[in-house]
């Protein structure tokens, strides 16, 4: 078993281990601009510095060794974006999760809620920058609003989806068992729903994950995607790189977490024997 | 442990489809004393699943009136478990927490729900699984769970719709000398639905066999037959011979029907 996996963990590395040498190569002979494409090596190093605190730990000055460990820029661009994911999908999320379960619950709840739904759902939150500029002028407010709208839909659509498809023999098992509505509603229901609504959750933190990445590069100055794009107006292609990587970390985080979480939160599901 | 009868006089049942009418019961009348082991034969078509779902409350009848306890029923209850096909189990609860979940809407408290459905899960041999999530269950486990969730209701009345149809011969043999056992043992007044005819004779103090299109009764008879009782004796297979009869004559109607349909298509 555990000479297999790392076989697989051996074999997974070839085709990266030997894009990169090809790159690495490239860039060594010359053949492109390192402006256009730096070596992974430089990329890599300019990852370390920009991982690494500016400044030199002073002993016993005001700041504190942790403090300071976690002072990097990186860190702090990390750290910056995702209290921005973390905040608007709370928020988005928070609110799309009650009104889906009264939409789908309730025929007359969906009835006053889903054109409108209907009409804004295609809209791509990017579409609303103006808007939220000019609401919400610069900084925090209008990043957190267009993430909240990223992950509001696809957690409100699931969760309808979800309550919706509950299978009538769930249903017809409470009744019988003498379930209340609000037993029914908390007990089968919702639970019966939670597939889908997680589904939900992870198509709605991704694109939560996409927002926070354009809504940076535009209404903020800080953060990772403010970072890259102030790296390009200095040509700074292995800033940008290096910034990407630790996009693409940041983004494989999520996507394992949830899993995790799914695989918790489904034990009981018949998809998920693993 | 109490028990109580269920009387259905003069009832039928009519569903409306894209403007036609579909008569699936016509006056039925049965009094099932308590304590007694119903089983509705009959095939599929025959209304005999409807009939329960009436009795359960599920699908009110939309001529006359069942009483169950002494009460006319209107809606499902616990007072008249039910136990269906495809089990029905609640997924996401483990094997404990669905026997207990009817327990809990009753209010019982909890000290006293843990007594009652660890009794159940010895009785049932379930202890050993009741960690599990009905995924990780057999078919026959699944439905002893089911059962074991009606029967900590404590309801007079039991209803099985086709309980052991997907379960394999072996499987369903030891499941029906299982209900057997319980039955006897706490007087439950059971209907039980089945197309088979060698499991209503198997199990039923009286077997109802019913018609195809509209559902009535077309022989309503008591099994003499004692406990427990062998598949293989002569008085069993001339039961069947006579009952198979009965279901076949039913069973060519709705052969017939369907030919008749598919030639209108």
């Amino acid at each position: 078993m555990k000479s297999s996996q790392m076989r697989e963990i051996g074999i997974g590395m070839v085709v990266p281990a030997v894009v990169i040498a090809i790159w690495q190569a490239v860039a060594m002979l010359g053949w492109v601009n390192p402006q256009v494409l730096p070596s992974p090596v430089a990329v890599v190093q300019k990852w370390i510095a920009y991982l690494l605190p500016l400044q030199p730990h002073v002993p016993g000055g005001e700041m504190s060794w942790l403090a300071w460990a976690f002072s990097g820029e990186l860190i702090v661009d990390s750290l910056t974006s995702m209290y921005r994911v973390v905040l608007g999908f709370v928020i988005g999320a928070g609110l799309a999760l009650p009104l889906g379960l009264s939409m789908g619950a309730s025929a007359r709840v969906y009835a006053w809620f889903n054109p409108l739904v209907q009409l804004l759902r295609p809209i791509p939150p990017i579409a609303y920058i103006p808007l939220a500029i000019l609401w919400f002028g610069l900084g925090n407010p209008p990043a957190v609003f267009l993430i909240a709208l990223g992950a509001f839909f696809p957690v409100l659509m699931n969760t309808i989806a979800g309550v919706r498809q509950v299978d009538s023999i769930y249903l017809r098992a409470a009744r019988n068992l003498g379930a209340s509505q609000r037993t029914m509603f908390l007990r089968v229901i919702l639970p019966a729903a939670v597939p889908y609504i997680l589904s939900g959750v992870r198509i709605g933190i991704g694109t939560a994950f996409i927002v926070v990445i354009v809504s940076e590069m535009i209404a903020v100055n800080n953060g990772l995607g403010f970072r890259i794009l102030e790296a390009r107006e200095y040509f700074w292609s292995d800033k940008i790189m290096a910034g990407m990587i630790t996009i693409g970390m940041l983004g494989l985080a999520i996507d394992v977490g949830m899993n995790r979480l799914n695989n918790h939160l489904l034990r009981w599901h018949r998809g998920l024997e693993h | 442990m109490s028990a109580s009868n269920i009387l259905i006089s003069g009832v039928g049942k009519v569903f409306q489809t894209e403007g036609k009418e579909l008569v699936a019961l016509h006056d039925i009348n049965l009094e099932i004393p308590a304590g007694q082991f119903t089983c509705l034969l009959g095939p599929s078509g025959c209304g005999k699943s409807t009939l329960l779902n009436a009795v359960a409350g599920f699908s009110p009848p939309t001529s006359g009136v069942i009483t169950a306890n002494g009460v006319a029923v209107n809606g499902p209850g616990p007072d008249r478990g039910m136990v269906f096909q495809e089990y029905a189990l609640f997924p996401w609860m483990t094997v404990e927490q669905n026997v207990a979940f009817g327990l809990e809407i009753k209010g019982m408290d909890k000290a006293a729900i843990g007594r009652t459905v660890s009794d159940l899960l010895k009785m049932l041999s379930l202890w050993d699984f009741r960690q599990r999530f009905p995924k990780d269950l057999s078919g026959g486990m699944r439905q002893r769970v089911a059962i074991a969730r009606v029967l900590a209701l404590d309801s007079p009345i039991m209803l099985m719709d086709e309980p052991f149809g997907a379960l394999d011969a072996l499987t369903r043999r030891n499941l029906q000398d299982e209900l057997l056992r319980i039955w006897a043992e706490l007087k439950k007044t059971i209907i039980f639905v089945t197309h088979s005819i060698e499991e209503a004779i198997y199990l039923a103090d009286r077997i109802v066999v019913m018609t195809y299109r509209p559902g009535t009764v077309k022989r309503d008879l008591m099994v003499e037959l004692p406990r427990l009782r062998d598949a293989a004796a002569p008085e069993f297979n001339a039961l069947k011979r006579e009952l198979g009869q009965l279901v076949m004559e039913e069973q060519q109607r709705h052969h017939n029907d369907e030919l008749r349909m598919a030639a209108v298509d």
